[in-house]
């Protein structure tokens, strides 16, 4: 599960997302750049970094929600700009930690706003819908549920199962499961990590949790200050990085580790 | 049923319809732009600010002025219509009063609308974009549809002033519920007012327990309530507004009145015998003294009776007093070549502004005429009508006799001639065909200086209407018909505090002799 290579048999792989030397200020302060990221197809990509490290300005860069104010963009080999930002982002999937539920729509309504934006016919985009509850492994029967009567594991569930509705092959993550409780939060990263190889998806995730970067994702890129630190795959990242900061970061789940492993054993943790 | 509760029920359909098209146009015409403002609003602070604070602006001016100030606004639009299109438009009636109100139901629905809307969860919205909506579809899927209770609070509040409001719409021509409050205010017929207030509260009450039904349905997600609450108020304007269709055809004429018992009856007279020869008449009550005299001008109504004094010195702006029977000669010329108006004549009596006193209490000080008045005046109130003090015929007395009060109060007649015998004013500006001046034992003082001019009641035709002879040969029989006494007993009939009688009573009594 952890650390999956890209899906073989396409060669070298096609560039899905391409920032080149973008950047972003607001207020004369600079949040991001100048920053150069490529990712290819079937990548998935951990954005890691500290609050203010603006890895989800980066992000929102990526579907137009944020223009930068300078550098270029190529999403799926088209310059950004070339259609309007919507017509771009309906053909990217985006879950972020509030899920943004429609709170006035039912589950399977919430589920339908994609395909309804892409003009699904309504055949269509029933029979979708209980393909997606399926996926996300949520039973049939909350389809016709408000928002309000689903846990939060639940909901966070039918955000994605919403994201991936229209069948984008990018999807977009800002801290999807930084709200819920750990047990919960595990179980759903690994779930959609399983859906991302089974269907060849790009996945760009933001998150501050060194351990969900490592064990999810196939690519970490390490921010801070607007910039990129690291780039390079767990494995790589996890052995002796040259920059300290980089270096300190990957050591931190390891010595969280070793303490709560010295702790079973009942021994003095204070190193 | 007592007779006048009967009267009341009878006038009821017609106030009720006139009542609930006002305010659900009204309504309807605020929401339609307090809504797409409220969305720019909550786009822009630029707009936000401005419009809420325009909209707060408005309603802090006190209704019945709001209604009063468009009158003239429109008046002179009317006026340039007809200069640059040769076509006016009615300025007296159902346009200020629309305008008015929909101005004065603004403020709730766009200040809801704008909390509405700024109020949807953030999240939701950042859902919206990163989805890929567009600003309309984000604003009719996600932000409205979460805005909607909240704008219906906001409709609820807005219903409720509308009706409340609407009754003040009176004054300025327009009929609603509100003609049982001002008649009945006038003529201190109290059943009268409380019926007013019964049916306007009845009506708001009503309105707001509909809408609230639609509001908790939408907050509620419960679509019976939201079906219920709107074929609730579908079927109660239907049946409020029903009387409005039944209008039959056929020469029609608006026939004027002012706010005081003798225009009532006046008033009544005139549109009695214009019914008794087949016409449709419409009575447009209460209007205020100057709007009287332009209304006809513009034609908005027919006929009405006014003063020969008044229009001298407040339409025509005259100083001298000639006497009676030039003033006539003077205004009738005056007039027509003026604004193209017809006096066809007078009816018979005067209705004379003059200083009134309690007669023990002019015996006591030893006052007899407004000269003996003069010099104890510093130490004596004044209680005149609502206009008298800004009218020109209390500057002319004063200049004349050097008068000055020691306190001078506005009230309307009713509470004035009630004042007077309390005791809380000293002298009134009482009406010389006024019923309560024998009744009361009041002593009109004498006016040697002639410093107030005559007041001939006389007939009025508007411009329109001067060639009318079906409307002529109506009120023709009316001129130099009423003696001052039959006046005076008719106003008392309608004054008294006991056996009232109705306006159009007073007028068949009056028609008789």
């Amino acid at each position: 599960m952890i650390g999956q290579p890209p899906q073989p048999g396409e060669g070298p792989a096609a560039k899905v997302i391409e920032l080149c030397g973008v950047a972003k200020s607001y207020s004369g302060r600079t949040v991001v750049g100048p920053l150069t990221l490529t990712i290819a197809a079937h990548e998935f990509v951990a954005l890691l970094g500290g609050s203010g490290s603006g890895k989800t300005t980066t992000l929102k860069m990526i579907n137009g929600l944020v223009p930068p104010d300078r550098g270029s963009i190529r999403i799926l080999s088209r310059p950004a700009g070339d259609e309007p930002g919507y017509r771009l982002r309906r053909r990217i999937g985006y879950v972020f930690q509030e899920v943004g539920l429609f709170p006035q729509m039912t589950v399977a309504e919430n589920i339908a706003v994609g395909p309804r934006l892409a003009e699904w016919d309504k055949r269509r985009i029933a029979a979708r819908i209980d393909v997606l509850l399926d996926l996300v492994a949520l039973p049939r029967d909350v389809a016709g549920r408000l928002p309000v009567a689903l846990s939060g594991g639940q909901r966070q569930r039918v955000g994605v199962a919403r994201a991936l509705a229209a069948e984008p092959s990018i999807m977009l993550m800002d801290e999807p499961f930084g709200a819920l409780d750990p047990v919960i939060r595990e179980g759903l990263g690994r779930d959609y990590r399983r859906l991302h190889d089974a269907l060849g998806l790009t996945t760009v995730m933001v998150t501050h949790d060194v351990m969900e970067a490592l064990l999810l994702a196939d690519r970490i890129v390490v921010m801070e200050a607007g910039g990129i630190l690291a780039d390079g795959a767990p494995g790589a990242l996890l052995n002796e990085h040259a920059n300290p900061v980089v270096r300190a970061l990957m050591e931190t789940p390891r010595r969280q580790a070793r303490r709560v492993d010295a702790l079973a054993a009942g021994a003095d943790v204070d190193g | 049923m007592d007779e006048r509760v009967a009267a009341a029920w009878r006038l009821l359909p017609d106030y009720l319809a006139q009542h609930v098209l006002l305010s659900l146009c009204a309504l309807g015409l605020g929401f339609s732009i307090s809504l797409p403002l409220a969305v720019v609003a909550s786009r822009s602070a630029l707009v936000r600010w401005p419009a809420l604070f325009i909209a707060s602006l408005i309603q802090t001016i006190p209704s019945l002025a709001l209604l009063a100030l468009f009158y003239p606004l429109l008046l002179a639009l009317s006026a340039l219509c007809l200069t640059w299109f040769g076509k006016g438009f009615p300025a007296l009636g159902f346009a200020p009063s629309l305008l008015a109100l929909t101005l004065y139901s603004m403020l709730p629905i766009l200040r809801n609308g704008v909390a509405g809307i700024l109020g949807v969860d953030p999240a939701a919205v950042e859902a919206a974009r990163g989805m890929g909506m567009t600003d309309r579809q984000r604003l009719t899927w996600v932000e409205l549809p979460l805005a909607a209770p909240v704008i219906m609070a906001g409709v609820r509040t807005a219903a409720v002033w509308t009706i409340g409001a609407a009754t003040l719409a009176t004054p300025v021509g327009q009929t609603s519920l509100g003609n049982y409050i001002f008649s009945g205010l006038q003529t201190e017929n109290w059943v009268y007012v409380l019926f007013g207030c019964g049916a306007s509260a009845v009506l708001a009450l009503a309105a707001d327990q509909l809408l609230g039904l639609i509001e908790s349905g939408l907050t509620r997600r419960r679509p019976w309530r939201i079906w219920a609450g709107s074929i609730g108020l579908v079927l109660g304007a239907a049946a409020a507004l029903s009387p409005l269709a039944a209008v039959p055809a056929g020469a029609s004429y608006k026939i004027g009145a002012k706010n005081f018992s003798e225009q009532y009856i006046l008033a009544e007279l005139m549109a009695q015998r214009l019914e008794a020869a087949g016409s449709r008449v419409t009575r447009k009550e209460d209007l205020g003294s100057a709007t009287a005299y332009r209304a006809l001008a513009a034609g908005e109504i027919d006929a009405y009776v006014d003063y020969s004094g008044t229009l001298w010195t407040n339409v025509l702006g005259r100083k001298d007093n000639p006497g009676r029977q030039a003033v006539l000669a003077g205004l009738t010329a005056e007039l027509s070549r003026r604004d193209g108006v017809l006096v066809l004549g007078p009816l018979g009596f005067e209705n004379a502004y003059a200083l009134a006193m309690r007669s023990d209490r002019a015996k006591d000080l030893g006052v007899a005429s407004i000269n003996d008045l003069a010099g104890r005046a510093p130490r004596l109130s004044l209680g005149s009508d609502l206009e008298f003090l800004s009218r020109p015929e209390w500057k002319a007395l004063r200049n004349a006799y050097g008068l000055s009060f020691k306190r001078e109060t506005a009230y309307q007649p009713t509470f004035m001639y009630r004042a007077l015998a309390d005791g809380e004013a000293d002298v009134i500006s009482a009406f010389s065909s006024d019923g309560r001046i024998a009744a009361d034992h009041l002593m009109v003082l004498e006016d040697p200086r002639h410093a107030l001019p005559p007041y001939d009641a006389v007939i009025l035709i508007s411009p329109a209407r001067v060639h009318d002879e079906r409307l002529l040969a109506a009120l023709r029989p009316l001129v130099g018909a009423i003696s001052v006494e039959a006046m005076r007993s008719a106003n008392y009939s309608l004054d008294r505090d006991t056996d009232k009688k109705s306006a159009a009573e007073a007028a068949r009594s009056l028609a008789v002799k």
